[in-house]
């Protein structure tokens, strides 16, 4: 089951803990894969323990010009791009009244506009061959809001609502657009809470343990594949029960 | 019937799955041809490739007709 042998993947955020595991969990399903991301020192070691079919892409998310090549970087490096997961996201956290212009919009731009920039990037490719899989990682505050938040929030409901809207335009020509939200998952971005702020967030979690990466990536793995051809428009919610939407 | 024109309506009944001679000079994508909005921007994406041409989005617009595209096309070749 899962079997992605022959298709071409590209990953944003391949850097980071749950970028990594979702490129694993495609490569390892028989996709090739073009991993993304601003830190290529990373990017190059899991390209290496990958071994064949696994490409390199650097590429600053913040930077328009370097966003509109990467969807051609990556068909020109693989072939096509079959399944595009942009997973790549940035947090800047401040309370609403002390939240700069900057902060609000650097958190728009690369987890909103960016992700919508990289989906219309692909459509052409995935348009002619009636064949597509866009998976927008998104977050369960998108849904829930969280104090502190208000900017990466906004950007993450808006990521749910664009890929709706687009998954409705281009369902048509087989291709599906759907969203994974996660929860509290174990990567270097939680690493930072300290111990009192995880035992809160455990006490809100009925699965009592915070998510791993592969969690994600096997949500992911699954709206990848031929097997969930029927399902689009829709937000996976990764969260332990966290919160049941 | 020039060779763009060949080549435009070879596109359309392909693309749209109609029958070659209700492609006329006024024949409307959308209203005469069954063309969605998504159509209409394949039928442009298929024409820059046949003809090796840019078809700005402004410019898209305004090919309603398969005239209009004939008429476009042999402007921009």
């Amino acid at each position: 089951m899962f079997d992605l042998t022959g298709k071409a993947a590209l990953v944003t955020g391949a850097s980071g803990g749950i970028g990594g595991g979702i490129a694993r969990a495609l490569h390892a399903a028989g996709a090739t894969v073009a991993l993304s991301g601003t830190r290529t020192g990373p990017l190059e070691e899991l390209a290496a323990e990958l071994g064949s079919r696994a490409h390199v892409i650097a590429c600053n998310l913040s930077d328009a010009v370097s966003v509109e090549a990467l969807p051609k970087l990556a068909a020109e490096a693989m072939g096509s791009v079959d399944i595009l997961v942009n997973n790549a996201g940035i947090t800047r956290d401040q309370l609403a009244m002390r939240m700069s212009d900057e902060d609000w919009a650097q958190v728009i731009d690369v987890n909103l506009t960016s992700t919508f920039r990289l989906c219309r990037g692909v459509l052409r490719g995935m348009m002619k061959a009636r064949w597509g899989r866009i998976i927008n990682v998104t977050s369960i505050v998108g849904a829930t809001g969280n104090p502190g938040q208000t900017n990466y929030a906004a950007s993450k409901a808006g990521v749910v609502a664009m890929s709706k809207s687009l998954a409705a335009e281009v369902a048509s020509r087989g291709i599906t657009v759907n969203a994974v939200a996660p929860g509290f998952i174990a990567t270097a971005m939680t690493d930072k809470l300290n111990d009192e702020q995880k035992g809160r967030i455990m006490g809100q979690i009925p699965m009592g343990r915070m998510g791993e990466p592969g969690d994600i990536a096997a949500a992911v793995l699954y709206l990848a594949s031929p097997e969930a051809g029927y399902v689009t428009g829709a937000t996976l919610h990764v969260n332990g029960g966290m919160a049941m939407l | 019937m020039s060779d763009i024109a060949d080549r435009v309506k070879k596109i359309v009944v392909e693309h749209l799955g109609v029958e070659e001679e209700k492609v006329t000079e006024n024949a409307s994508f959308i209203d005469d041809l069954g063309a969605d909005s998504l159509d209409t921007v394949e039928l442009v994406m298929a024409f820059e490739e046949e003809f090796g041409i840019e078809i700005p989005d402004d410019a898209a617009e305004t090919i309603q007709t398969f005239g209009d595209a004939v008429k476009f096309i042999s402007e921009a070749a």
